[in-house]
C-alpha cells in the first residue's frame, strides 16, 4: 500500500469525525431544537476527508449548502459548528449564518454558501490572488452535480485555464440535484468531460473509497502547486440521507423519489465501512484500535454538543452588528 | 507632502487615483471588460497596463458573473480588486456576487470576514444608445444592505472617493457617468481620501433646496445659476454618496429653507428621491412650507429615438422649471 498507515488512519478519523457530528445533529432536528435548515453529508465523507487532507492550513477551500464534511475536513472547530447550527453566539458565524454559512478564514474555509454554484467563482478570485502573489497556495471549490446548470461553472472553467489558476473544481456527483435524478437535468451523465474543452485536465473517480480520492487529489494539488493550471475532478457519490433533513419528509419538501433498491446498494458502499474493511485486512489497525477510535470521536462530538448547548444566543440589541465591516 | 493643485478633468482624475493607489499597495488590482481599451473606458485605465503589468490590470472574457466572482473572491483573500463594468446594465448579470455574496458576506458570516471590493460601474447614456446602454440603477443598489454606493459629480471628488472606496473593507458601487469625464476641476495632485456618506453644499441658498448627485448635480448647478439671475436663493446638496445618505446636511437645509426639489436621475418609484422624500416626511415635516417635489426619469426603459430622448432625460432647463413651478412662479 502506497498510502502510509498513519495517514489512513488520519482519514478515518476524519470520516467518522464528520458521520458521527452529523448524526448527532438527526435527534435534535426531528425534536425541532435544530431549525436551521441541514444538508446532511452523510455517505459523501470520503471526498471532504480525502481531499483537505492533502491540503495546508493557508491553502482555500469554499461550500455550498452540504458542506459539515469540508468545513471539519478543513479544520473547523467541531464546537463552534454545532453551535452555528443552534444559532448560538458562539457559532463560528456568530450565530448570523447558521448551517449555510460556516466560516473560518484562519484554517483557509473561506465561504460556504447555498446559492447553487455560488462559491466557484470566489474560488476563481482566490485562486486569482494566489497567482498574482505567487503564494503557492490551492484553491478548492466543492459543488454537486446540481452546479452543472449553472453558467457561472463554464464561465469560471474558461478563465482558470485561460490564466493557469491553481483551482481544484471537486464535483460531488451525488446523482440528484434536490429531488431531480441526474438523468432529468443532463443529457450527458459524464460530468468530468464538461471541463475538457476548456483545456483543463479533468478525471471521473469513485468517491466513496477514500484512497482513490486522496490519489486524485493529490495529484491535482501537485500540478496546482506547479502553476500548470486547474484541475477538475468529478467524484461519484450519493447521499445517505434527504436533500434537506435527515429525510425530505422531516425538514424538506416531501421530495425524495429516490428507489429503495438504489439507496440500498448506495448503502453497501459506505465509504466508512469500506476504509474500515480494509484497514483490518491490512492489518493497519486491530478492532480494538478502531473502537478507541470511534469512543474518542463520541466524547469530542458529545464535548462540542454541550459547548453549544451551554453557550448564549446573540443578544437581539445586537442585531446590526457586522452589516458592515470594520 | 504636496498639497499642489492643479486642474484634471473627470476621467484623469479617476486615472490618477487608480495610478497612486496602485502604485503604492501592490494587492489593489484593476479587471474588466475592456481595461486595455479607451472605446471602453476613455482614459481612465490609461498607462496602468504598462505600469502594473497584465497581472494587476486584468482585461477579461465577457463572462460578468464569474469576473464578478472572481474580484469578490480576490478581495475575500484580502486583495483590494475593482471590477469594472464598462455599461452598468452588464453588471445585472453579476446580482448574485455583488448582492447575494458580496452585500452580505461580512453579515452572514458573524464579521469574521470582508469584501474590500469596488464595483466600478459606468453610466454612458442617450446617443440613442436605449435600455440597456445605460441604465439608471443607483437607487437599486443603494437598496441593499451591506453595500455603500458613491456617485460622484467632480474630478476633486472622484478621486478622493475612489481611493476611499479601494481602502474601505466594505463592497462599494462606484457609479461613474461618462458625461462627466470631460469636466475639469482643481484636483491636489497628491493622494487623498473623501470620506464615503458625506454630502456636500455646493451653493448656500435661502428659499428652497435642491438635492441631486452625479452629472444631474452639475446640471442642478447650472440651474442654481439662472435661478440666481431671476433672484431666486437655491442651496444645493451634492450628495457624492448615496448609501449611506448624508440625511443629517438634508435635513439641515430643509429645516433653513422650508422646500425641497430633489433631482434624481432613477426612476421615479422607489427611488433615492423617494427615499428622501419619505425621511423629511419623517424628520423634518414640520418645517415644509410646500410639499417635497421630485425630479425623476418618467417610469419607463430609455428610448432611442432623439425626440423621445429629450423628453425623458433631466436638463437645466426642466430643472429651473422645477424649482419655479414649487416656488409658483
Amino acid at each position: 500500500m502506497k498510502i502510509p498507515k498513519d495517514i489512513i488512519v488520519r482519514l478515518y478519523r476524519t470520516m467518522l469525525r464528520i458521520r458521527l457530528a452529523e448524526e448527532s445533529l438527526v435527534d435534535p432536528i426531528i425534536r425541532g431544537e435544530i431549525r436551521t435548515p441541514v444538508h446532511l453529508y452523510s455517505g459523501e465523507e470520503a471526498i471532504a476527508a480525502g481531499v483537505c487532507s492533502l491540503l495546508n492550513r493557508e491553502d482555500y477551500i469554499y461550500g455550498n449548502h452540504r458542506s459539515h464534511g469540508h468545513y471539519i475536513a478543513k479544520g473547523g472547530d467541531l464546537g463552534k459548528m454545532i453551535a452555528e447550527i443552534y444559532g448560538k453566539e458562539t457559532g463560528c458565524s456568530r450565530g448570523r449564518g447558521g448551517s449555510m454559512h460556516l466560516i473560518d478564514p484562519d484554517n483557509g474555509i473561506m465561504g460556504i454558501v447555498p446559492i447553487v454554484a455560488g462559491t466557484i467563482s470566489l474560488a476563481l478570485g482566490t485562486a486569482l490572488a494566489s497567482k498574482i502573489r505567487d503564494d503557492k497556495r490551492v484553491t478548492v471549490t466543492f459543488f454537486g452535480d446540481g452546479a452543472t446548470g449553472e453558467g457561472v461553472l463554464y464561465e469560471s472553467l474558461n478563465f482558470a485555464a485561460l490564466k493557469k489558476l491553481p483551482i481544484i473544481f471537486a464535483c460531488e456527483n451525488n446523482l440528484y440535484s434536490t429531488h431531480l435524478p441526474i438523468s432529468e437535468i443532463r443529457v450527458n451523465e459524464n460530468i468530468s468531460e464538461t471541463a475538457i474543452p476548456f483545456g483543463i485536465k479533468s478525471i471521473r473517480i469513485e468517491g466513496n473509497n477514500v484512497l482513490d480520492v486522496y490519489e486524485s487529489a493529490k495529484m491535482a494539488i501537485e500540478q496546482c502547486r506547479k502553476g500548470e493550471g486547474p484541475v477538475f475532478i468529478e467524484f461519484l457519490t450519493y447521499r445517505f440521507r434527504g436533500h434537506v433533513g435527515p429525510d425530505d419528509n422531516i425538514q424538506g419538501s416531501h421530495t425524495d423519489i429516490r428507489p429503495k433498491d438504489e439507496i440500498e446498494k448506495w448503502l453497501k458502499k459506505d465509504p466508512i465501512i469500506h476504509l474500515n474493511k480494509i484497514m483490518l485486512e491490512e492489518k493497519i489497525c486491530s478492532e480494538a484500535e478502531i473502537a478507541t477510535i470511534h469512543d474518542e470521536v463520541q466524547k469530542e462530538v458529545e464535548t462540542a454538543t454541550q459547548f453549544a448547548l451551554m453557550s448564549n444566543y446573540p443578544n437581539p440589541s445586537e442585531l446590526m452588528n457586522y452589516v458592515y465591516a470594520g | 507632502m504636496s498639497m499642489q493643485v492643479r486642474k484634471l478633468s473627470y476621467s484623469l482624475a479617476v486615472n490618477e487615483a487608480l495610478k497612486q493607489i496602485m502604485a503604492v499597495d501592490k494587492e489593489v488590482i484593476v479587471m474588466g471588460q475592456g481595461v486595455k481599451s479607451p472605446w471602453y473606458v476613455g482614459n481612465t485605465c490609461k498607462d496602468l497596463i504598462r505600469l502594473f503589468g497584465e497581472e494587476r490590470v486584468i482585461d477579461t472574457p465577457i463572462s460578468e458573473n464569474a469576473m464578478t466572482g472572481a474580484a469578490v473572491g480576490a478581495s475575500i483573500a484580502g486583495m483590494k480588486t475593482i471590477i469594472m463594468h464598462p455599461r452598468i446594465d452588464f453588471s445585472l448579470y453579476a446580482f448574485d456576487p455583488i448582492i447575494n455574496q458580496a452585500a452580505n458576506w461580512s453579515y452572514m458570516n458573524g464579521g469574521r470576514a470582508s469584501v474590500p471590493v469596488v464595483f466600478w460601474l459606468v453610466i454612458n447614456r442617450a446617443g440613442e444608445q436605449a435600455a440597456q446602454h445605460s441604465q439608471a440603477l443607483h437607487s437599486l443598489f443603494s437598496h441593499i444592505p451591506g453595500l455603500k454606493v458613491i456617485a460622484p459629480s467632480t474630478a476633486y471628488d472622484v478621486k478622493g472617493l475612489l481611493i476611499s472606496a479601494i481602502r474601505d473593507p466594505n463592497p462599494v458601487v462606484f457609479i461613474d457617468d461618462r458625461w462627466l469625464y470631460g469636466k475639469e476641476d482643481n484636483v491636489p495632485e497628491d493622494i487623498y481620501e473623501i470620506p464615503i456618506g458625506k454630502g456636500i453644499i455646493r451653493n448656500e441658498g435661502t428659499d428652497v433646496t435642491l438635492v441631486s448627485s452625479s452629472f444631474l448635480a452639475t446640471e442642478s448647478g447650472l440651474a442654481v445659476d439662472a435661478l440666481k439671475n431671476e433672484g431666486i436663493s437655491v442651496e444645493l446638496i451634492d450628495l457624492r454618496s448615496l448609501k449611506p445618505l448624508d440625511y443629517d446636511l438634508i435635513i439641515n437645509s430643509v429645516k433653513k429653507t422650508g422646500r425641497l426639489v430633489i433631482v434624481d436621475g432613477s426612476w421615479k418609484t422607489n427611488s433615492i428621491s423617494s427615499e428622501i422624500s419619505a425621511v423629511i416626511n419623517e424628520k423634518a415635516f414640520g418645517h415644509l412650507k410646500t410639499p417635497v417635489s421630485r425630479l425623476n426619469l418618467p417610469d419607463a426603459p430609455a428610448p432611442a429615438s432623439k425626440t423621445l430622448e429629450s423628453e425623458y432625460y433631466i436638463t437645466k432647463e426642466k430643472i429651473v422649471t422645477a424649482v419655479k413651478t414649487l416656488l409658483n412662479i
